[in-house]
This record gives structure tokens, sequence and C-alpha cells, in this order.
């Protein structure tokens, strides 16, 4: 069988599983951004919060992606079977890189630094916004691409509870032993995770302050 | 006399139930350059963080114009009081102009003002006026403290409080930044607090000389009077400068 014959076959459906699969990446990244990155700054600023929250944001990451699907399904509201459900469960998969990489990348900005802007009047919230934010840009959008490969991974397993996505390919194939539909998910589903980490790699690079 | 624009009444500042300094009391007149001279370790440093409230006494009273520091809100206090540390304290992804106009910025001064007030700096310490565009790293540990310098002059603060501001330079770079520092404050008159553990560094700066030891204030005296006292911790300090003059013997060909 040649590519031509594979794209012909595969084509449409790895074009319109790849589209789902983005979306689910993608919604449950900007959750997971729209949360985590001022829980990591709560963190910095009420240390006593950061065990729990640390904390259940570590717990989270040690359930079997398979099992919290398992787990959210019979919750009200943001469970049950789809799209919704495997959003939450990415969301929640993503939350730890994200607080944690605020939280150390805005505790790494030098000491000095910041008591240089607080003794030159600055507010707290200038500091946060035109001191710490910035000088810890690269570690938080570093915590962004570890969250996002994950995503691109687990959303995969997704499938199973009708979310859709490139593992639809991948679980059917390997129900009827169908090599070539294995690989028409797995290959879109690498060169998503590859693609996100070179591109985020960049824009981390970017931004990490010379000094 | 001039009036005082700084005063410590029996302040002591305790932390974690160790004490860093002891019972402070001093004073210094406007215009006057207080250096704060001590081993490192001896409570210097502390002793000028509470004066802008980066610390608070635990008891006693530090008095800014006369109001303690406890009336004044912190960030207009700080604002009144131009801050100099070490290199470090530049802002890495700032610019040298927007690192200079940090305070007329955060006091929302006219951009126009800003701009015009920065290369009014830059000239004043020293610095070609095309730095403005460049970041920190671009410039030589030297170049980066003027630019220090000139960030704790720019809203023209009455008082500036120098955190070894010289201490990361080579010898020859800090001698002429202490000569340039002399000019500069000979012409602007501000009350200067200076602390350093530099004995050369202190008899240059300073019309009054403070000698902390542990966290105590052992004397404080003009620069000429601190060569003759008897006290042992200045003796230790003074020790230094003999060597520098036994090698200088050496030089001249006199007997040792």
């Amino acid at each position: 069988m040649t590519g031509i014959d594979f794209l012909s076959r595969y084509g449409p459906e790895m074009g319109q599983r790849t589209l789902e699969h983005l979306f689910l990446v993608a919604a449950s990244l900007g959750i997971a951004i729209a949360i985590g990155i001022p829980l990591g700054i709560l963190v910095t600023r009420l240390p006593f919060l950061s065990k729990p929250i640390l904390g259940f944001a570590n717990l989270v990451q040690t359930i079997p992606s398979l099992a919290l699907f398992g787990f959210l399904i019979p919750i009200p509201f943001i469970g049950g079977i789809g799209a919704r459900t495997a959003i939450v469960a990415l969301t929640l998969y993503s939350l730890l890189p994200i607080i944690r990489n605020t939280y150390t990348g805005i505790l790494g900005v030098d000491p000095a630094i910041r008591e240089a802007g607080k003794a030159m009047g600055m507010t707290d919230w200038q500091l946060l916004t035109q001191i710490e934010i910035p000088l810890s840009l690269g570690v938080i959008l570093a915590g962004i691409r570890v969250a996002t490969v994950i995503g691109v991974g687990v959303a995969t397993i997704a499938s199973l509870i009708g979310a859709g996505g490139l593992g639809d390919l991948i679980f059917r194939g390997v129900a009827i032993l169908d090599t070539q539909r294995i690989l028409a998910g797995a290959i879109p589903a690498t060169l998503l995770a590859l693609l996100a980490d070179a591109g985020l790699g960049w824009l981390e690079q970017q931004l990490t302050v010379r000094r | 006399m001039e009036p005082i624009a700084l005063q410590f009444c029996d302040v002591t500042y305790r932390v974690n139930r160790r004490t860093l300094v002891f019972n402070l009391s001093f004073q210094v007149r406007r215009g006057e350059t207080l250096v704060i001279l001590g081993r490192s370790g001896c409570g210097k440093t502390t002793t000028l963080k509470l004066i802008n409230r980066l610390l608070n006494p635990t008891s006693g009273e530090v008095r800014v114009e006369g109001v303690p520091t406890s009336q004044w809100q912190p960030i207009q206090l700080r604002r009144k009081i131009g801050y100099g540390i070490q290199e470090v304290g530049l802002f890495p992804h700032f610019t040298i102009a927007r690192n200079i106009g940090l305070v007329p910025t955060l006091e929302g001064w006219h951009p126009d003002r800003i701009h015009s007030r920065v290369l009014e700096l830059l000239a004043m310490v020293g610095l070609p006026l095309e730095f403005a565009d460049r970041y920190p790293h671009q410039l030589s540990g030297g170049q980066r403290q003027r630019v220090g310098v000139a960030r704790a002059l720019a809203a023209d603060p009455p008082i500036l409080l120098m955190d070894e501001p010289f201490g990361a330079l080579d010898p020859i770079t800090r001698l002429e930044m202490q000569q340039e520092f002399w000019h500069l404050q000979q012409r602007l008159q501000k009350t200067v607090v200076f602390v350093t553990h530099d004995i050369q560094e202190a008899l240059t700066l300073a019309s009054q000389i403070a000698l902390m030891q542990g966290g105590r204030m052992v004397m404080q005296e003009t620069p000429r009077d601190f060569l003759y006292s008897p006290e042992p911790e200045a003796q230790a300090f003074l020790k230094g400068l003999q060597t520098l003059k036994t090698i200088d013997g050496w030089l001249r060909g006199e007997p040792q």
C-alpha cells in the first residue's frame, strides 16, 4: 500500500479526528492556564496555601488517566459521556505543571531585584506585573509546554469515554488488529505533540529574559 | 546647624528571637553623608532597611523628617528616599532608560519629562546618552553601577540610602566611582546614609562615620576623629590602611 492509498483511505478521518483532538487539548489547556496561573501567583502571596494546592495538583497527577476518566463519569454536571468530561479530566492533568512552574518561576526571581523594586516604592501589584511575571515568563511557559505535551498524549484515551479525537482511530485499530488504522491515529498525535513542543519551546526562548 | 533629616531613637530590631540591632540612637543632619562602617553581619544593612520600612523596628522609633516611619505611608516614604544597591538590583528586562526612570514613572510624571530627566541623569553620572536604549547585560559592572546611582537620584529624593553600591567593582573602578560620587554629593547636598565595610571608602565619602559591631553602634565620629580613635574595632579597621602605608614606605625605599 502506498502513501497515497493510505491518505485517500484515512485522510478525511485523520483530519476530522485531529481537529477534535486539537479542540480537546486547546480547550482544556485554556481553562488550565486561566485557573493555574492565578493559583500559582496566589500561592506565592499566601504561602500557607502552597501545601494544599500543590498537594491537590500533585495527587491528581498520580491518578492513572483511564481511572480519572472513569471517576468523572458518574459526577453530575461535569461528568457523563463525551467531550465535556474529557476536557475536565485534561484540565486537571494540565494544572500541576502550570501551577508549579508559575509558583517556582516567581519564587525564583532574584530576591535582590524584588527588594530593589519594593525599595523604589513599587506596590505589590506593580512588582507582580512589571517585575515578577515578566521575569518568570520563560519558566511559566515551560510549564504550559509540559502540560500541552501531556495533554496531547492523554487526550487519545479520551476516546474511550466518547470524546472523539485521534484515540478513536487508535483504539479501533487495536480492536480489529489493523496496524494502518493505529498509525493513522498515532502519527498525527505524535506530530501534534512534537509541533507543540517545538513551537512553545521557541516562544519560551524568545520570552526568557537575558541577563 | 542644618535640621535633622533622620533620627533613630533607641531602635531595636529582632527577628526569630535573634536581635540584629540593639538600641540604636543616632541622627543625620540634612546634607550630611553618614557612612555606616562595619564587618559583614554587624547589622548595617538592617539599619538601612529600617529607614525605608523594608523592615520595621521591634521597639523604638525611626524618624524621617521628624515623622516616625510607622506614620508614613510606606510607598510614599520609599519614593522620597533614593535607594542604591549593588548592580544586581537593576531590572534585567528594562532598558537603561526605563530602569533610571522607574520612580518618576511610578510617580506618574509626563513621558517627555521622564525622558529629559533620564538624559540629564545619564550625563550627570558620566554615561553616553545612547546607553538609554541598552539593557543592563550589555553594560560593564562599572557602567551598571552608574545606572544604579542615576536610578536612585531619578526623582530627586532628599534622602539617599546606599547599600555597598560599589561593592562588586574592581578596586580601580571603585575608586573612580567613589570620587565621582563625592563630587556629585558636593553639588547635590543630599542626606546620604551609605553602608560599607571598606574603611578607605568610609574615609573618602563620610562627613560622619558610624561604626557598628555586633548589632550595636560603637561610635559616631567625623573621619578625622575616627583616625585617632582608641576604639579597638576602629583600630582593627585602620590596620588595613596601615598595611597600605607600609607598602607605600617600601616603595619609597624607607627602612622597614
